[in-house]
């Protein structure tokens, strides 16, 4: 109750406040966690959350002021506001939304918090007791965490949303060692507060330990370009790091050679390439009804039939680049000011099948699974946890995991093959500008990509 | 606080109570330009307890629901791991100077003037550079107690300057950027401007590598962003409990080369890193690790020094609001004697390395490295020609770091939590497209 009585106190202060606009978050949070290291559960806890902020615009400059004491709400907002005073020297641009006034409740039959820790613990304990009856397993490691989030969203502008969401997120990975020599292999899972998806990934278990054990006795790849295919986890990874971040506007919308780079119109793909971007598909960890600045979700193409038709928006670089808002400025938590992110980013299928696909790579490299990505724009890196040469058209021998790189544009361009198998990726977490892991989706059907440069020996 | 630690004493054979708050003012630039202040307060309270022998945990943010936070804690004490240390009882710590009152004093408007002053100084140089900058101070209050006695209390303040720059031309992108951290107020942009004009300096060119072995001088950056994770990783006293170090074994072994000497610092004066005692009332201690190439300590907390029947190095912290864990304060490597340009002028056909991006993703515990040289020059006939593309540089970091041709002359703080020189290494495989 903390919260309302909180947030009824700062809807009159912002209405009042003397700013071009002014908005308010507040957030209560609950969440626990289960951090296994090899056979013991060595770290678990719970955790509740209460904080807000205050965010203010004045001639174009922001103040940001967080908080975890909801005390003195009337101070918080007289510094923001006097804040964004000190850096305003423009007209202030936000692109115009109608006020919204909303209930969004989580959509989980059970919240997973309140979940008693004895029942979550015993499906880890389960996956720990598949790992460790494989041989030559050195360690294990496996993180789980839930959370259940209550937020309130007000403005200046008259909107009022409170909105429910749960997550879960499950790491599992196992390392294997022989002669001092180390290898590891892990998944990566999420969803929207249900527990079933998680509970579920017995078999997955058992593969992922047996494949640390054989990666002990996998060659590493060569050095050099190959023709790549990449599998739907990675493709999504891909289609996240190397193009995605690119399309976030606050990249692009002050510089002009950015700009001139990802103009609309250009072509970036093969006709058969689409991307999209989108918050509005139910169950997916990226998704939402109104971003945090109220805006609601919407469906953005971003690549279509190759060319570039779109990019993501806040309020701000929408009204700067005078196009449509999309719903994309997110926070991580209330210590954070929303910025521009993704939301469930992915390639769309095609028609080619994966024997099709891999049936003329006389030697290539079959890359699958993920252990990161990172981005700075033009480049990319992301590592396969999991590797095979393609040799004569038929998936050969077992290698190391690899790191692929290259350019995103000529990357793009190299996509010669696109998949009839769309898979979404639910694990894992974006970072940007110091918020991480914001939950997200990304996806994809199978990926050839004709020369990858590919790290090695 | 008393107030938890009492009532935590009544489920619970040990209770410790750890609290930090923070006040933090941020300035952000956005395409050269003031963009955005911020103001952050926070505050949270963490109950570590021991119930029938077992840990709970708990945390919050809302300090005044302390009968929810006690409850938590014994909840998670169902399922915890069994305690093997005691709490410390009372302690004598040593001075670390962490704070400064100038640091808190530093006007907003003075801050301003600071990131303007870098970004003055560096599109200056480079027409058509767009710079992010950020200038931030803040101070934190750390306090601890525990049923035993233990009780310990400082604060700490910071400032901080960082900028990235990015020059597009075409489809080209060239970034720079540096930062540095201290206790003490930064009034000037000094350092952090000159290292990123020497970048631009030496990226003016391209220059195209061949795929193959060669020389490469990794600078303090560039050991930062390629070389530093997996020795992290590998001198955690849990990672070596596990049996998951690949050095783990080799106590008192040389390892890597005779040159190489690195130790865990918490006290050097002014380091943000730096602290009198851990996040489990510890007494800070310089650590070595590595001796004339010699593995000669692992970093360690109460709970795996214990299980590990060894003493805590004072090395228990406390990352995202969760419990204590081994977790290095600092990493020093020692100088050597020979300079930068000495070393770009021993190579016929090399590589220097300033930023290498993503060279954690790959086998980091086993020491692997693989990554997208993000900034980087080549040298041809001890002279750097120009910034390479397309280029990754791939190894192992005990591999690499058995045989160095020469540790630089002078470190540098990199990160905040590294300081070191330029480390010159005489083979590492190199991939490029060019």
């Amino acid at each position: 109750m903390l919260i309302e009585n909180a947030a009824q106190e700062l809807a009159e202060l912002v209405r009042r406040g003397d700013a071009d606009y002014i908005e308010a978050h507040l957030e209560e949070s609950q969440a626990s966690y289960m951090v296994y290291r090899g056979r013991e559960l060595e770290s678990v806890g719970r955790s509740e959350a209460i904080g807000g902020n205050v965010r203010a615009m004045v001639r174009g400059g922001w103040g940001f002021v967080s908080f975890n004491n909801l005390g003195d709400l009337r101070g918080r907002v007289d510094m923001a506001v006097r804040q964004a005073g000190m850096v305003g020297s423009e007209a202030s641009q936000l692109a115009a939304v109608s006020p919204v006034v909303d209930r969004v409740s989580a959509g989980v039959d059970r919240d997973p918090v309140t979940i008693p820790l004895a029942e979550k613990k015993q499906v880890l304990d389960e996956y720990n007791e598949i790992i460790w009856r494989q041989p030559e397993i050195q360690t294990s490691n496996i993180g789980y965490s839930d959370g259940r989030k209550h937020t309130i969203f007000l403005s200046s502008s008259g909107s009022y949303i409170e909105q429910e969401r749960a997550d879960i997120n499950l790491r599992v990975a196992a390392v294997a060692a022989r002669d001092g020599d180390i290898q590891q292999a892990g998944l990566s899972m999420g969803s929207r507060g249900d527990l079933a998806p998680v509970r579920q990934l017995h078999q997955e278990v058992e593969r992922l330990s047996r494949q640390a054990v054989e990666l002990l006795s996998a060659p590493k790849a060569r050095g050099g370009e190959y023709t790549v295919v990449l599998d739907p986890v990675l493709a999504g990874v891909f289609v996240h790091e190397a193009f995605g971040h690119l399309s976030e506007s606050d990249f692009i919308y002050e510089n002009d050679r950015l700009r001139e780079l990802m103009a609309l119109g250009k072509q970036f793909g093969s006709r058969e390439l689409n991307i999209v971007d989108t918050a509005t598909l139910p169950g997916l960890r990226g998704s939402y009804k109104y971003d945090d600045e109220g805006v609601p979700a919407a469906r953005t193409y971003l690549i279509r039939e190759g060319k570039l038709v779109g990019r993501l928006h806040s309020r701000e670089t929408a009204a700067k680049l005078k196009e449509k808002p999309t719903g994309n400025a997110r926070a991580i938590n209330h210590r954070y000011p929303p910025i521009v992110r993704m939301s469930n980013t992915f390639i769309e299928p095609g028609a080619v099948s994966f024997e099709d696909m891999i049936g003329d790579i006389k030697e290539g490299i079959y890359a699958k699974n993920w252990y990161g990505g990172t981005t700075s724009m033009e480049m990319f890196t992301f590592s396969a946890g999991e590797a095979y040469m393609i040799r004569n058209g038929k998936i050969a021998e077992a290698l190391r995991p690899v790191v692929l790189t290259g350019n995103v544009f000529d990357t793009l361009k190299n996509i010669d093959a696109i998949g009839n198998d769309l898979d979404m990726n639910q694990g894992g977490g974006c970072g940007k500008g110091g918020q991480m892991p914001l939950p997200v989706a990304n996806g994809s059907p199978h990926i050839r990509i004709s020369r990858c440069l590919v790290g090695g020996n | 606080m008393e107030e938890i630690l009492v009532q935590a004493r009544k489920v619970a054979e040990e209770a410790e109570v750890f609290s930090v708050a923070s006040e933090e003012t941020q300035v952000y630039f956005e395409a050269n330009r003031l963009k955005h202040l911020q103001t952050k307060q926070q505050a949270s309270m963490a109950l570590r307890i021991i119930r029938q022998g077992r840990i709970g945990y708990a945390v919050t943010t809302n300090t005044d629901d302390y009968p929810n936070l006690v409850d938590n804690a014994v909840e998670t004490a169902q399922f915890g791991m069994t305690a093997k240390f005691e709490l410390p009882s009372a302690n004598s710590y040593p001075q670390v100077e962490v704070f400064s009152a100038d640091a808190e004093l530093v006007p907003v408007e003075a801050m301003v003037t600071l990131g303007e002053g870098l970004i003055a100084a560096i599109t200056g140089h480079t027409a058509g550079i767009i710079c992010e900058a950020e200038v931030t101070r803040g101070v934190v209050s750390v306090r601890l107690m525990n049923s035993r006695g233990g009780q310990a209390e400082y604060r700490k303040s910071y400032f901080s300057l960082g900028m990235e720059g990015n020059l597009t031309r075409g489809t080209d992108m060239l970034f720079v950027g540096d930062s540095a951290s201290s206790c003490q107020p930064m009034l000037e942009p000094g350092a952090v401007a000159d290292n990123i004009l020497q970048q631009l300096e030496l990226a003016r060119d391209q220059a195209l590598v061949p795929t193959r072995s060669m020389p490469v001088v990794f600078t303090p950056n560039g050991v930062a962003s390629a070389l530093v994770m997996p020795l992290l990783a590998a001198f955690n006293g849990k990672t070596v409990l596990e049996g998951a170090s690949p050095i783990g074994q080799k106590l008192g072994q040389k390892v890597f080369d005779s040159k190489f000497e690195l130790w865990d610092d918490p006290v050097v004066a002014f380091q943000p890193s730096s602290r009198p005692c851990d996040d489990e009332g510890v007494p800070s201690q310089r650590t070595p690790l590595i001796e004339g190439g010699r593995v000669t300590s692992f970093l360690y907390d109460l709970q795996t020094a214990a299980m590990a029947g060894t003493r805590s190095t004072g090395n228990g912290r406390r990352g995202h609001g969760g419990l204590p864990t081994p977790s290095p304060s600092a990493f020093v490597v020692a100088a050597g004697s020979t300079t930068f340009d000495e070393m770009v002028g021993d190579i016929k056909e090399g590589l220097v390395v300033e930023q290498l991006m993503g060279a954690g993703q790959g086998n980091v515990l086993g020491g692997d490295f693989s990554g997208n040289v993000l900034l980087g020059y080549k040298v041809e006939n001890g002279k750097i020609v120009g910034r390479v593309k397309d280029t990754m540089v791939s190894g192992n970091v005990y591999r690499v770091l058995k045989d160095v041709a020469a540790f630089g002359r002078e470190a540098r703080w990199v990160g905040g939590f590294l300081q070191t020189p330029h480390i010159y290494c005489p083979s590492i495989s190199v991939a490029s497209k060019g």
